[in-house]
């Protein structure tokens, strides 16, 4: 575990944070237990960060390896950016899981595993010739072997629980167990229970509570747990705080920008993994003037919401990149139709069903030019789950400022994880509310008053837009090219050169903040002479590895992008202050192309496509070997050098568009 | 009822046009465009609380030549665009003008599914049994053996019965009219208007250019032939058709299927399209469906049953009943915690 601090009662020992993992089977409840943990801590005031992770398949064969379902938190004293490298404590619900998750903890960590789990069978099916409980193998952590299924069904006795109802119950004794090793209250966990389990027979609450208030009892009554672990409050700024996934952040920025915008919210989606959840959350709100919409397919999703669009409602669909796929001719469509919509892509691993319920960042490209025709549209992307609430409100704001479809990147890793949220203040959000057109602004061939739908603003270019229902603005849109102003029908080879270049003009314009960079040492060109730079998911792990580098009296500096499309306008005069630009990325270099292109630099790419997040020491031993490179004069990074340092990377020119490929 | 503009003038078929159609002269295009500019100032419904969607064909080109809201999509997918209008706004009389390439081919899977949800738009489907617009392919309608520029050796698709497939799908209103008949649309249009829910119209229509529907003569006069069709549906009359109505569609006494045989047999049937079981409609609908000029026309089926419209707005009502949920309470939930002002 990080530093322990000083210690007032030796019976707990204080901890600036900790890494927490719990695994077991699929069916084993990981998922809740270990939401709840981070609930708890989050409500003690820690900062937390957590990693679900998950097989594709609902129940993977019980008792193997590939089924293994697993939840990792990080708790901390202090703000933090990731869910931790390696878990300091690990609970191992069966041998599977203990074989699949133990490479990751860290020598000498504490280690809890079901002994009652650990059966011949059990062991066989987890590959395991022998039983590591007792053949030595775990001598270097600190092993409870604790028969966990076994005290729950002895603590759930005499409720009238079927024997497998109330081995069941075994996640819940782990989960009060490690809440007092962390003298965690479990009070909101009861709370939960009791309304999880409100509507299933009262014995399967009782037998949870049970099994919850006995692993609690469990750790302060036995020896072997003599000391438990503290750890403080976060020093957050003060607020309000709430647990946040960033699925429910983009649903909450959603809503509160069709709040602020004074319309309805109309979501038209199709379910696919790891975005339905936000479909999940906004079906709830239908009490905040949410309308969801499950249509036949991901085609439909995006086409309810155009017409949406077209009848007044802050429209929104939301998928991954699968049906992203089949959504882009309807994208290219609201492109031309000048329609407000935000379309939310949780990206995952691809190509095709390829990792479904693990991470990538490869549909950036596809974001950007995965259309026909020039079809420019903006694109931002969330960088952490509470980020994921104002990444969502801005591309509302933008899509209805502008007229445009707009795409707001997401991915699994953040929409899964979760981290505080500085609940904001409702009277402090922007007001987003457009004026729909209430009169004619301008005159028909005959004469006589009539609406031109693609005459524009000057200044943002934004076309004005009448509602079915207004009387005396009827008029025509389609897909068709239409001539500018008017709006009609229009074959005119300068009209159509006109109105590509204009839709281009209008992205174009769109005023983004300027990128920021963070380094202590110095402004660009006077401090560092690495500049990391990222976008999306990685600003957790960037930012936390920068910390590490710092810690070692090296200068580095970090940026990290909101804006994809269009790119802050500072940013190639930045780049061009630094000696190298690394760029890490979950996918083959797609920012790194990208810079290259609108930049005229070379960035250095670091990547990988292994469905987990970069890990924080990982990065931080790259970027300390490239800073001390650097400081040599020499930074040229080979992979074979990212492998003696514990990289599991690639690093080199982007693979996009680079020499090879001319 | 009429419509009439904010200072009270009735409009008329003029104030509903809007540009010049601009299809192959004698394409029933033309005519159906023009029963719609006479139909809509008819229905009671202020212009500007149409919307009429279509997709990408000759046929969907339509919506530009009608003063009302509109817009022209892409190709197959205006049932979803016009679902997410219609659902949302209740207020509005929502239109989809769609082909049978459009409908029946690349956008089968939202026709079904906008009938199947019973969705408030009244679906006009014309069917030239051919793709018009790239010239001349066989589309799911076309009769199989059909030579057309893509199938040089005749086509071997087996082809789609439209108003088959919504019965499938379980549409509450199915109805045929031809473009040729404008009294006839006239009626069935202003029924599908009526309508709550999902209509479905197929309109027969003429492709002079593309498909010249070359007629197979028949000298047999034992059998009915495309000369004595179509068959006519009134509601509550038997199903009589020829000239002299000679002929009559029967219901076979033992298998209890439907066929085509002489008026003066026993059997004859009494057209009911309110009937619950979709099982008659559909055997009207295979009646002659390989004779095109004999196959019925009129009100196949026309059933209540709740629109989708009705009771996704119902649902928003009843979550609003006590006004618009807090916003700030949503956000702050009932698991925050505050962390205070250091002082
Ligand atoms: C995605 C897509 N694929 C193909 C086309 C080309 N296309 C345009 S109209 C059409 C067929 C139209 O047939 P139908 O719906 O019967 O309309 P008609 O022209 O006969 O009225 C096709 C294949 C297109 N516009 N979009
Ligand atoms: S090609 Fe056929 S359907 Fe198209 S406009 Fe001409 S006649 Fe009409
Ligand atoms: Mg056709």
């Amino acid at each position: 575990m990080t530093t322990e601090l000083e210690q007032p009662d030796p019976r707990v020992r204080r901890l600036k944070g900790v890494v927490i993992r719990f695994a077991g089977d699929s069916g084993d409840g990981m998922q809740l237990t270990g939401d709840r943990f981070g609930a708890q801590a989050a409500e003690a005031g820690n900062d937390v960060a957590t990693l679900p992770d998950f097989p594709a398949e609902i129940r993977a064969p019980a008792g193997t390896v590939g089924g293994v379902s697993s939840y990792q938190l990080h708790v901390a004293d202090h703000d933090i950016t990731t869910p931790g490298d390696q878990p300091d404590v690990l609970v191992a619900m069966n041998p599977a899981a203990l074989k699949a998750t133990l490479k990751d903890l860290r020598p000498g960590g504490v280690l809890i595993v079901d002994s009652g789990a650990f059966n011949v069978r059990a062991l066989e099916k987890a590959g395991y010739d022998s039983d590591p409980l007792t053949d030595g193998s775990l001598s270097n952590y600190i092993l409870h072997a604790v028969d966990l299924t076994g005290l729950a069904v002895g603590a759930t006795e005499g409720l009238g629980l079927k024997r497998k109802d109330a081995a069941r119950t075994k996640n819940m004794f782990a989960l009060g167990l490690v809440s007092w090793m962390f003298n965690q209250p479990i009070e909101s966990t009861v709370a939960y229970l009791e309304k999880r389990f409100a509507k299933k027979p009262p014995e399967i609450l009782a037998g949870n509570l049970a099994s919850l208030r006995a692993g609690v009892d469990y750790g302060d009554t036995t020896e072997a747990f003599a000391v438990s672990y503290e750890v403080k409050p976060a020093p957050l700024p003060p607020g309000t705080y709430r647990h946040m996934r960033g699925n429910r952040a983009i649903a909450f920025g959603l809503v509160a920008a069709a709040h602020q915008a004074g319309m309805p919210l109309f979501l038209g989606a199709y379910p696919i993994t790891p975005a339905t959840d936000v479909l999940h959350e906004l079906s709830k709100l239908i009490s905040h003037d949410v309308r969801s919409y499950q249509a036949e397919d991901e085609i439909a999703a995006i086409g309810a919401a155009i017409g949406g669009a077209f009848a007044g409602m802050l429209a929104v669909t939301v998928t991954s990149g699968p049906g992203m796929a089949l959504k882009s001719e309807a994208i290219g469509l609201a492109i031309s139709l000048e329609l407000p919509l935000v379309i939310v892509n949780v990206q995952r691993g691809g190509p095709s069903t390829g990792l479904p319920t693990k991470t990538e960042q490869s549909d950036l490209l596809q974001s950007l030019y995965g259309r026909h025709g020039e079809a420019p549209l903006p694109v931002l992307a969330a960088q952490s789950p509470a980020d994921c609430f104002n990444a969502a409100f801005e591309a509302a704001q933008i899509a209805l400022e502008r007229r445009t479809p707009v795409i707001l990147l997401s991915d699994s890793y953040i929409a899964n994880g979760s981290e505080p949220w500085k609940v904001p203040d409702v009277s402090e959000l922007p007001d987003l509310g457009i004026e729909f057109a209430t009169e004619p602004n301008g005159v028909g061939k005959d004469g006589k008053p009539a609406f031109h739908p693609y005459k524009r603003d000057p200044r943002t270019l934004a076309r004005p837009l009448a509602i079915p229902g207004t009387p005396g603005l009827e008029h025509r849109i389609g897909g068709l090219e239409k001539a500018d102003g008017s709006g009609e029908i229009s074959h005119d080879a300068d009209n159509h050169d006109l109105m590509v270049r204009t839709r281009q003009n209008k992205v174009d314009g769109i005023e983004v903040p300027p990128l920021e960079v963070d380094d202590p040492s110095g402004p660009p060109g006077f401090g560092s002479k690495l500049l990391v730079i990222g976008w999306g998911s990685t600003y957790g792990p960037i930012g936390a590895a920068c910390r590490l580098v710092r810690q070692q009296g090296l200068a580095i500096a970090q940026a990290h992008l909101r804006y994809l499309n269009p790119l802050p306008a500072n940013l190639a005069s930045i780049l061009a202050a630094y000696d190298t630009v690394l760029v890490p990325e979950m996918n083959l270099g797609q920012l790194g192309g990208l810079l290259r292109m609108h930049c005229q630099i070379e960035p250095v790419g670091y990547t990988q496509t292994r469905g987990l997040p970069f890990r924080a020491v990982e990065l931080a031993a790259v970027f300390t070997r490239l800073v001390n490179d650097l400081e040599d004069g020499a930074a040229a990074l080979s992979t074979e050098d990212i492998k003696a340092i514990g990289g599991t990377g690639k690093v080199g020119r982007s693979e996009l568009g680079s020499e090879k490929n001319k | 009822m009429t419509s009439a503009d904010a200072g009270g003038k009735q409009l008329t078929a003029k104030d509903f046009s809007a540009g010049e159609a601009r299809w192959c002269p004698g394409c029933g295009d033309h005519a159906i465009l023009n029963n719609m500019r006479n139909l809509m100032p008819t229905l009671g419904i202020p212009r500007e609380n149409f919307v009429v969607i279509s997709g990408i064909g000759c046929s969907s080109r339509l919506p530009y030549y009608l003063d009302t809201y509109g817009m022209h999509s892409i190709h197959g997918r205006a049932p979803s665009i016009a679902t997410g209008v219609s659902i949302n706004r209740p207020d509005l009389s929502v239109w989809v003008v769609t082909g049978d390439g459009d409908a029946l081919s690349i956008g089968g899977n939202h026709l079904i599914h906008a009938l199947r949800r019973n969705v408030n738009l009244k679906i006009l489907l014309f069917n030239n049994q051919i793709y018009g617009l790239t010239k001349g392919q066989f589309s799911p309608a076309t009769k199989p053996g059909t030579i057309t520029p893509s199938s040089p050796f005749g086509s071997l698709d087996h082809s789609f019965n439209p108003l088959a497939l919504a019965l499938g799908a379980e549409a509450s209103f199915v109805a045929r009219t031809v473009d040729t008949d404008r009294k006839h649309m006239m009626e069935i249009l202003a029924a599908a208007a009526a309508h709550n829910g999902s209509a479905l119209v197929e309109i027969r229509q003429n492709c002079p250019t593309f498909n010249h529907g070359e007629r197979a003569v028949t000298a047999d006069t034992s059998v009915p032939t495309p000369a004595d069709g179509p068959i006519r549906l009134e509601a509550g009359s038997p199903i009589l058709f020829g000239a002299d109505s000679q002929w009559a569609v029967l219901r076979d006494a033992e298998t209890g299927d439907l066929k085509l045989g002489r008026s003066t047999e026993k059997g004859v049937v009494v057209h009911n399209p309110r009937s619950t079981s979709p099982t008659y409609a559909y055997a009207l609908a295979r009646i002659a469906d390989t004779e095109p000029e004999l196959a019925p026309i009129g009100v196949y089926r026309a059933v209540e049953r709740p629109s989708f419209d009705n009771q996704y707005q119902d649902r928003l009502a009843d979550a609003r009943a006590g006004g618009r949920g807090d916003l700030q309470d949503l956000l702050t939930g009932n698991d925050s915690w505050t962390v205070p002002a250091r002082s």
